[in-house]
């Protein structure tokens, strides 16, 4: 589903390399986690694959269902079905989240040639996504994100992914600022995404979250490349012995 | 040898007291009306201010009115569906008031009437040698509408004061006096069709503790010049909510001339400039606080594309007795391209002691954190910035605390947004 070659990517505005050559295949259905120390270019990863314009792909190629993505805007690529959870959601003074919810679903269902659902269709699905995820309803009518503790947040992007139904979900570090009850109803709304269709990959720098959303595949990303790659029992080894020890096996 | 002190008259200076010639035998007036008037030609005949007079300094009328066009006799305007719904429209043609009825609780008559009988004179004096707009419209303006609100009368229907021409020129007087404790919401609509010169002078007396919301919506054609002025009193413990709103014309200015003269006064002032192509737009407030314990908030929220200029000059005056003012005011600015700029001139001038007064003026770009997020959400960009456009400003317009209000100018938000945005 998801095919990474050889990608280098550079801060667009000082030209500084973050991507030195990753390269990383997920499959549909596969749960891929990529760990990797601060600086590793996790959070650049999930950007790049996002579209994000900060930053300048000068190599390589990211592939999406078989076809390259890297000249689709961030939009293009949310309606063929890519989903980036943030690690720090933005706030939007002034856009109601409810609002938000109604544009971007129905701007997705437009690209892909669905019809608009209907306002009661759309609430009832928004209702049903909140109750799973244990947020109040009150919370939808704030403007995005506005005043939202760093758990809302969290249970908000997660909302949104369950509402957009994308193919490929990419999660940046989901578990920063999540107290371990928060951390669970957030697992599980992930967990209720897993499907053979779909291809989820967590973005973390801690093993704890990967505790609940158990992963097929674990990739070390170290100084912009994917310096390992194992099973579930990489994420163990690493949670004991550090990163430290890996540096000194892939230098 | 001859030194010459005139300057040179330019084509625009020269149709206007052409205009003033043709059409002072035609209006309606009694000698009181017909001295002001001629006093009115007098000042104008000193010439259109230019940017070194300080109040015109962002709109040099002098060198932006190009062209004044003449009169249209067989010019036709027609009423508009009134912008809040269920509203009671008034409507004022090419200059000329029509008959509607009015709510309960108001008595409408004729400016004509006013102008007639002379008891309109004392408001034909322009404030100033540089006060230009009262004087255009003092000197051509020979109809709009009077209101009068009896006091403790609650209007609930919107009155919509419907100013709309259809080119030539047009110039309108609305006066309207709010009762002891009344409560109304009255929306000045500016519109038309065509090349045009428009004034529109009005005069509000907000009477002791009423409750006013007076909305301008200029939404005039990019090729109409609009001068327009309010002039308003404050009374005690009343309230008044100004909100103006410009999505049109091509030489805008709107002067809003306020007194906050009684006691314990509270007033708002909330503006949305919607500015595109050409457009030069100047809103232009002059606020004296002039009575102790006196609040007033003002907020101007400007969008800007195109080659549009736009700027907003506030000046507070809080006078030596007018102890516990309270004053804020914020001009905020989203610049959505760069051939566009918006100058933003706070002058706070205070002469009390115990006042707490501030200001702010902020130029933005849409954020591009905030676009990545929407887009990231598969919303397309231009829909993306629509959505940031709107919030910019609808967080002035949902202050408003009128339903009917909001949505109606949401509304304009959106279609000027889907032509310009």
């Amino acid at each position: 589903m998801l095919e990474i070659k050889n990608l280098h990517a550079r801060i667009a505005e000082d030209g500084t390399e973050i991507l030195r050559g990753v390269n990383l295949t997920v499959k549909a259905g596969e749960v891929a986690a990529i760990m990797g120390p601060n600086g590793s270019g996790k959070s650049t990863l999930s950007y790049v694959l996002a579209g994000r314009e900060d930053y300048e792909v000068t190599e390589g190629d990211i592939l999406f269902n078989g076809g390259s993505i890297l000249e689709m805007d961030p939009a293009e690529r949310a309606a063929a079905g890519l989903f980036l959870a943030f690690q720090y959601p933005m706030e939007i003074p002034g856009v109601a989240t409810m609002e938000f919810l109604k544009v971007a679903i129905n701007a997705q269902r437009k690209a892909r040639g669905q019809e608009e659902l209907k306002i009661p269709e759309l609430m009832k699905r928004v209702r049903e996504a909140a109750q799973s995820l244990e947020m109040d309803m009150g919370m939808l009518k704030r403007p995005l994100n506005v005043g939202f503790s760093g758990g809302e947040k969290k249970r908000a992007e997660i909302l949104q992914m369950k509402l957009l139904e994308p193919r490929l979900c990419v999660l940046d570090e989901t578990d920063s600022g999540l107290d371990i009850d928060a951390l669970k109803v957030v697992a599980d709304g992930v967990n209720a995404l897993r499907s053979p269709d779909r291809a989820i990959v967590v973005i973390t720098h801690y093993q704890r979250l990967l505790n609940y959303i158990v992963p097929d595949s674990v990739h070390v990303l170290y100084k912009g490349r994917v310096a390992k790659s194992g099973e579930k029992d990489l994420a163990l080894e690493l949670e004991k012995n550090g990163y430290a020890g890996l540096v000194g096996e892939a230098a | 040898m001859n030194i010459q002190t005139q300057i040179r008259r330019t084509a625009a200076e020269e149709a206007l007291l052409e205009a003033c010639a043709v059409r002072a035998d035609g209006l309606p007036g009694d000698a009181r009306v017909r001295e002001k008037r001629a006093r009115a030609v007098e000042l104008l005949k000193r010439g259109l201010p230019n940017r070194k007079v300080e109040i015109w300094h962002y709109t040099d009328l002098r060198r932006l009115l190009s062209a004044v066009p003449a009169f249209d006799p067989t010019a036709h305007a027609t009423p508009r569906e009134p912008l809040l719904a269920g509203a009671a429209v008034l409507p004022v043609l090419n200059g000329v008031a029509g008959k509607a009825p009015v709510p309960a609780g108001v008595t409408a008559t004729s400016l004509a009437e006013r102008l007639a009988d002379g008891s309109e004179a004392a408001l034909l004096e322009p404030a100033d040698a540089h006060d230009t707009v009262a004087a255009v419209n003092a000197a051509l303006a020979g109809d709009g509408l009077a209101l009068d609100i009896a006091a403790g009368a609650v209007v609930e229907q919107p009155i919509e004061l419907q100013n709309v021409h259809a080119g030539g020129q047009a110039h309108t007087r609305f006066a309207v006096r709010a009762g002891a404790g009344a409560r109304a919401t009255i929306v000045e609509r500016q519109t038309g069709e065509g090349q045009a010169l428009v004034s529109s002078v009005s005069h509000l007396e907000v009477g002791e503790g009423a409750d006013v919301a007076w909305l301008i919506v200029q939404e005039q054609p990019a090729e109409t010049t609009h001068l327009g002025q309010i002039n308003v009193r404050i009374g005690k413990d009343a309230k008044l909510t100004l909100f103006v709103m410009n999505t049109g014309g091509k030489l805008v200015r709107q002067e809003l001339r306020l007194v906050a003269e009684g006691e314990g006064s509270k007033f708002r002032l909330r503006g949305v400039n919607l500015l595109s192509g050409e457009t030069h737009c100047d809103v232009t407030m002059v606020l004296d606080h002039a009575a102790p314990a006196t609040v007033s908030t003002e907020i101007i929220r400007n969008v800007v594309t195109g080659r549009a200029e736009g700027a907003f000059q506030g000046q507070i005056r809080v006078a030596r007795d007018a102890q516990k003012t309270d004053a804020k005011m914020a001009c905020n600015t989203l610049l959505l391209s760069d051939e566009g700029s918006f100058s933003a001139k706070p002058e706070l001038e205070i002469f009390a002691d115990d006042v707490a007064c501030g200001h702010g003026a902020t130029v933005t770009e849409i954020e591009g954190d905030h676009l990545f997020y929407l887009m990231a959400r598969g919303i397309p960009e231009k829909t993306a910035r629509g959505l940031l456009v709107k919030a910019f400003v609808a967080e002035v317009i949902e202050e408003l605390e009128h339903e009917p209000a909001i949505e109606a100018l949401e509304a304009r938000l959106d279609a000027w947004f889907a032509e310009h945005g």
